[in-house]
């Protein structure tokens, strides 16, 4: 099936050569599979460069021998575009983790793409800055990765995406041809953009080497506060609330249903924060500069949502152990869906007063397929929604007893075909990656693929890069 | 019914990484909340409250304007009525004069219980309860972790190195709490809305005839060494030739 070159031991003999031995050839699991253990890839080689030099040596010698590569960062992705698909070779940015520089005094940071998303943040914690992202993977996730798959994440409501804050990238083309794209610098209008090409592109078009990005102060006063509410109306009304009352202190909007809550509670033991129970709850976060000046805005937030009854149950977090704990529930939702067995997880973009809308529609659907009752059992078990409301981002996750392929079919591409009608967005942040790659036409039309189609080939002519991914076949 | 004074602090918050520069702790722009013990004393008042064995819980802080944040907490999580006790700002404090001016409050309003956390985090001096008691002439049960409060006594258990001591004291008594005693409950929206409407009184200091020039003088102040980092080595036979001092 595949036309890439078989690796030898000659193409280890010469990889070890270039990389002074920093090649894995035993107890490849790790790389192998991805972070969810639903995609398995059979590679036989792992590549861990240090440099970028090393890398366009690597990428030179699979171009001429047109050996398939794959980029893995922290592997941590959710669609299967970090693993490889056969037995294509991986090149691992783990020890690609210097600190380049950092100017105090714009806040733009150089590192190489190996970077772990948390050392970076923690870094510039202590100089009075903070990496304008922020996800639950953070602990693991590199910033190369990060970039390529244009990551979203908590505070996307607050600092932008990627696509403002990355300032420049350093990339190695699949000939191995090293380019600067962009300059650090926060403007310049010389030209086709093209870092834009690559942020976002999963490794499809070039391997990032290096990140510069620009980074905000870090906050000096932040508060956490979770609410219960009523319906999702009320959620929608709570959140122009606090735009009203909050202005440029909102850091975060995010909202979960009672399911999430409970299978919280249940898989990861964490203290239920209210006294009684609500159909949905959200997390407010803000951040700023001045505490008094932000609690005066919280204050006004708090009273207002009370007088007009948005809420109907909150805590405010006293401490920063109580914050730590509020964003634990809202972060443990993916792991304690997880533990139920089986779980399908869609990452969708639709307007945000319909978002809901999706849950219930998939709920109702599965019902009439008599795969799924709130009361009786039945393969599925559960439908949850939660995410960054505030960005019209919902994640669906779908558990069950197992995965098994007449669900599969029930769910997708159903799915798929609801969110096109609202004309939304089949992968909000999550990337295509293997899994949605096959659907994209329900996001973009023919057209558009096409020309996508035309750029992969304009930077990777032998499809080297991360195959049968990202674009239908 | 019992009236219980709760003193709290405003301390660094305890998730907080505690740094040293030039010989003192930095403050500024770092986060402060109250000492998680004075949580937990403030906790087990409003239970008594709740019970309807305690009629009124009044929160206390000594410190500076911004020590009023720990009080409006402890507003928010049921106290009826606070006091600030207001000091210049800087102005270092240290046990044995706050428990002089709380020895000074307490003759004035007198309060039947005062409960007070075992330590604050910050100086971990573990004084201020066990002098108050002694300034009044009370009773002390210190380290609690089981109150039970009935007619005019109470029975504390408190943990020690061999195991639980109970003690039983008469009324008026200080109680210091440990960590076991409850889960302080979080500061819910209705009570924050609440809280605003409750009085702060504000007291001087010097009102209270109480003189809090420090008697103790901080000699220097220090970060723990730093870790110095671990190797790896090839064998246990290469164990023995290193020098593990």
């Amino acid at each position: 099936m595949s036309t890439f070159k078989k690796i030898t031991e000659a193409d280890i003999t010469h990889f070890k050569s270039i990389l002074n031995d920093s090649v894995i050839t035993s107890d490849l699991e790790l790389y192998n599979n991805d972070w969810m253990n639903k995609y398995k890839g059979n590679s036989s080689v792992v590549l861990r460069p240090k440099t970028t030099e090393q890398v366009s040596q690597v990428m030179k010698y699979c171009f001429k021998e047109n050996i398939a590569v794959v980029p893995q960062g922290g592997n941590t992705g959710l669609v299967g575009g970090s693993v490889p698909v056969n037995d294509e070779v991986i090149l691992s940015t783990q020890l690609m983790n210097n600190i380049r520089d950092f100017d105090h005094v714009s806040g733009i940071l150089n590192a190489d793409a190996g970077c772990i998303l948390e050392t970076l943040d923690n870094w510039l914690q202590e100089r009075g800055y903070i990496m304008p992202l922020d996800l639950g993977a953070k602990g693991s996730c590199h910033i190369g990765g990060n970039v390529a798959t244009n990551a979203g994440g908590i505070r996307l409501l607050r600092y932008g995406s990627l696509h403002g804050t990355v300032l420049s990238l350093e990339v190695v083309l699949p000939d191995g041809t090293i380019m600067q794209l962009g300059k650090p610098l926060r403007k310049d209008n010389t030209g086709y953009d093209l870092k834009q090409l690559f942020i976002g592109s999963e490794g499809t078009l070039g391997i990032i080497t290096g990140v510069s990005i620009l980074t905000p102060p870090k906050p000096q006063s932040v508060t956490v506060a979770l609410f219960g509410l009523d319906s999702y109306e009320k959620v929608l009304e709570a959140f122009k609330a606090s735009k009203k009352n909050l202005g440029e202190i909102m850091s975060a909007f995010e909202f979960f249903d009672q399911p999430s809550l409970d299978l919280v509670k249940k898989h990861l033991g964490l203290r239920d924060p209210f006294e009684g129970q609500s159909p949905f709850y959200c997390l407010i976060e803000t951040q700023g500069m001045n505490k008094e000046h932000d609690d005066q805005k919280i204050e006004k937030l708090i009273e207002n949502l009370m007088e007009n009854e948005i809420v109907s149950d909150g805590v405010l977090a006293m401490d920063q152990s109580q914050q730590t704990h509020f964003w634990k529930i809202r972060e443990g939702i993916p792991e304690a869906c997880a533990k139920e067995g089986g779980m399908y997880k869609y990452d969708l973009s639709v307007p945000v007063s319909q978002l809901y809308e999706v849950v219930l529609n998939m709920r109702q659907h599965l019902r009439e397929k008599g795969l799924y009752h709130p009361e009786k059992e039945a393969p599925i078990t559960n439908v949850v929604g939660f995410g960054h409301v505030g960005d019209g981002n919902l994640h669906l996750n779908i558990l069950s007893t197992g995965r098994t392929k007449e669900l599969e079919e029930a769910i997708e591409p159903y799915v798929y075909e609801l969110t096109r009608s609202y004309e939304g967005s089949i992968s909000a942040e999550h990337g295509l990656g293997l899994m949605k790659a096959p659907y994209l036409e329900y996001s973009k039309d023919i057209e558009f693929i096409n020309y996508m189609k035309m750029i992969k080939k304009v930077f990777d002519p032998k499809g080297i890069l991360n195959p049968y991914k990202y674009l239908p076949q | 019914m019992v009236r219980i004074l709760v003193p709290v602090k405003r301390v660094i918050d305890y998730a907080v990484k505690i740094r040293v520069t030039g010989g003192k702790v930095e403050t500024a722009n770092v986060k402060h909340s109250m000492n998680p013990f004075d949580e937990i004393a403030v906790e087990e008042a409003i239970r008594l409250k709740e019970k309807k064995v305690a009629k009124e819980v009044i929160a206390l802080t000594i410190g500076p304007m911004k020590s009023q944040e720990t009080l409006r907490t402890a507003l928010a999580l049921g106290a009826d009525k606070a006091v600030h006790i207001e000091v210049p700002e800087n102005q270092e404090v240290q046990p044995l004069q706050i428990a002089k001016l709380l020895k000074a409050y307490t003759e004035k309003t007198k309060p039947d219980l005062v409960f007070l956390g075992k330590q604050a985090i910050d100086d971990d001096s573990n004084q201020t309860g066990q002098m108050l008691a002694g300034l009044l002439k009370w009773p002390q049960a210190t380290f609690a972790s089981k109150l039970e409060v009935g007619g005019d006594k109470i029975t504390v258990t408190r943990e020690i190195d061999g195991g639980l001591e109970t003690l039983e004291s008469k009324i008026p008594a200080v109680m210091t709490v440990d960590l076991r005693l409850n889960t302080p409950r979080f500061a819910t929206l209705p009570n924050i809305m609440k809280a605003k409407k409750k009085p702060i009184e504000k007291i001087a200091a010097k009102d209270l005839g109480v003189d809090i020039t420090p008697t103790l003088e901080t000699v220097s102040v220090s970060e723990p060494p730093a870790r110095v980092g671990g190797g790896k080595v090839a064998s246990v036979d290469e164990v023995s030739t290193l020098n593990l001092s």
